[in-house]
């Protein structure tokens, strides 16, 4: 365990520093147009551009409030749906059927439709991104509620629990795991669909810069862009985890 | 205060095949009762019946003077079945309701250290044994004082020396609290040690096929010829083609 903590940040660097040594020997031997593929350093240069303007922490401030919107907006209504689904058989019957057929449509088909009801500008993105988030929470909500062990149900049976003390002291808890997984997998999500609302129609943000520098050729901005999409999405799911591991500590796994 | 367990003509149907009954028998008050047989022979049905976790389809069980709650039988079942994300002093409180917290926190630091655990309170289920875990099972089971234990196979899958251990500590606890315990088993040996009276099972359909009151010296010495004659009456019932013999025999066995 203590070995893998060292050795795993250094293992988990190995390819993206030869990607790193790929790229850089590729611009400078001119395999590559630079119009197409800039130097490293020239996207580092375009960071530290971005840094001292203001323009990065604006950007990231910008997408990462609609990221945050969306992700409570979704992550909301996946929790109350998902638990009374997880908790009733006959809500679950109602409801479930729906959900799942709305899953399985594509996320930029809902683009217009939002852009129709809620307009242009923050309420269509952060319903979008909303969506986006939904679904794993839902989904991974509901099946940790209705499979629970069956075994530590009846332990509170045996204990005289009533039907409501059962769901909040061993249905919740026992849930837990799979709440967290769901909502890692909805923020996962959320940077996509926020990715997504902003190349569609924004004049700030990440994906604004995304688009500024495809319409404008320069890559190099597409590409500081998506760096920084990678870093705050890697952030923010190292902080989940985080929260996550400190919330199921008792879970009696390989790696605990 | 212990209670009497009265059985009248129970009977348990599942998908229209009886699994269970005719059961009739009366347990005094404060007594150990063994319920022995093989696999599939109904003896967890009938716990599971006294325990209020199966409805009966048909009969009379009666738990005292009838006014009995769930909470006040402790249960423990053939898994320690612990609330893994607990400690240890959270899941032996987990049966206690009444009273004032400073009560339960003595109350649980009182059965802890009677089952040999009085500083395993902040550990999680993850971090125990096999034998620990069954013993903080049967704390929990024991900590709201109930006036009837249940107890199903609690032993079974421990190693053998550990296993010894576990009876010797649960007759220590039936000396202290005076609880009616009634056990199921198919371990001839923990039957003979533990049992007052020692119900043999044949089935499907399950019925009480012998009735022994073996009054063996206390502590029971396993090597002892009367122990072992004893086991092998217990084997002869025990056996497919044996006559039936339902009728109590206080230290002897009795022909119907």
């Amino acid at each position: 365990m203590s070995t893998y903590r060292f050795a795993g940040p250094a293992l988990g660097s190995l390819i993206p520093l030869a990607l790193l040594v790929a790229w850089q020997a590729v611009t400078a031997a001119d395999l590559a147009p630079a119009s197409m593929l800039p130097p490293p350093m020239l996207v580092v240069r375009t960071l530290v551009a971005m840094a001292i303007n203001g323009e990065m922490a604006s950007a990231i401030g910008i997408t990462g409030t609609r990221l945050a919107l969306g992700f409570l907006l979704g992550a909301a209504v996946a929790t109350v749906l998902g638990g009374l689904c997880g908790i009733s058989a006959t809500a679950r019957a109602l409801l479930d059927p729906l959900l799942q057929s709305l899953r399985s449509v594509p996320s930029l088909a809902w683009v217009p439709l939002f852009i129709l009801w809620l307009g242009i500008f923050e309420s269509s993105k952060i319903t979008l991104i909303a969506v986006g988030v939904f679904f794993p929470v839902y989904l991974n909500l509901m099946s940790g509620i209705a499979n629970v062990d069956r075994k530590l149900i009846e332990v509170g049976r045996a204990h005289g629990y009533s039907r409501i003390r059962r769901l909040l002291q061993i249905q919740i808890p026992s849930a837990m795991p799979a709440y967290i997984v769901g909502l890692r997998g909805g923020l996962g999500l959320g940077w996509m669909f926020v990715s997504a609302a902003e190349l569609l129609g924004a004049s700030n943000g990440l994906g604004f810069i995304l688009n500024d520098g495809e319409q404008t050729g320069r890559p190099e901005r597409v590409l500081a862009a998506i760096l920084l999409f990678g870093i705050c999405g890697k952030i923010t799911d190292m902080a989940l985890a985080a929260i996550g591991a400190r919330l199921i500590a008792w879970q009696d796994t390989a790696t605990s | 205060m212990a209670h009497s367990v009265h059985i009248k003509g129970l009977h348990k149907t599942f998908r229209g095949r009886t699994v269970l009954g005719p059961v009739d028998c009366d347990l005094e008050p404060g007594t150990i009762t063994v319920v022995i047989g093989r696999s599939g022979c109904g003896k967890t049905t009938l716990l599971r019946c006294l325990g209020g976790l199966e409805a009966p389809s048909s009969g009379v069980i009666r738990i005292g003077d009838g006014t009995v709650r769930r909470r006040d039988i402790g249960y423990v079942f053939q898994e320690p079945r612990l609330m893994p994300w607990l400690t240890v002093s959270r899941n032996v409180a987990f049966g206690l309701t009444d009273g004032p917290g400073s009560a339960r926190v003595e109350t649980v630091r009182e059965a802890l250290a009677l089952v040999g655990l009085p500083n395993a309170g902040k550990l999680l289920p993850k971090e125990l044994s096999g034998g620990m875990a069954q013993r903080v099972a049967l704390a929990r089971a024991l900590a709201p004082s109930p006036a009837l234990i249940l107890l199903d196979e609690p032993f079974s899958a421990l190693d053998p020396f550990t296993r010894e251990q576990m009876q010797s500590h649960l007759l220590h606890l039936h000396r202290h609290y005076g609880t009616t315990m009634v056990m199921v088993t198919h371990d001839m040996d923990e039957a003979l040690a533990l049992g007052h009276r020692i119900l043999v099972m044949r089935g499907p359909p399950g019925r009480v096929a012998g009735d022994l009151a073996p009054d063996l010296p206390q502590p029971v010495e396993r090597t002892a010829p009367e122990f072992i004659l004893w086991k092998r009456r217990l084997s002869e019932l025990l056996a497919d083609n044996a006559p039936e013999q339902p009728a109590i025999a206080p230290g002897k066995l009795v022909q119907t």
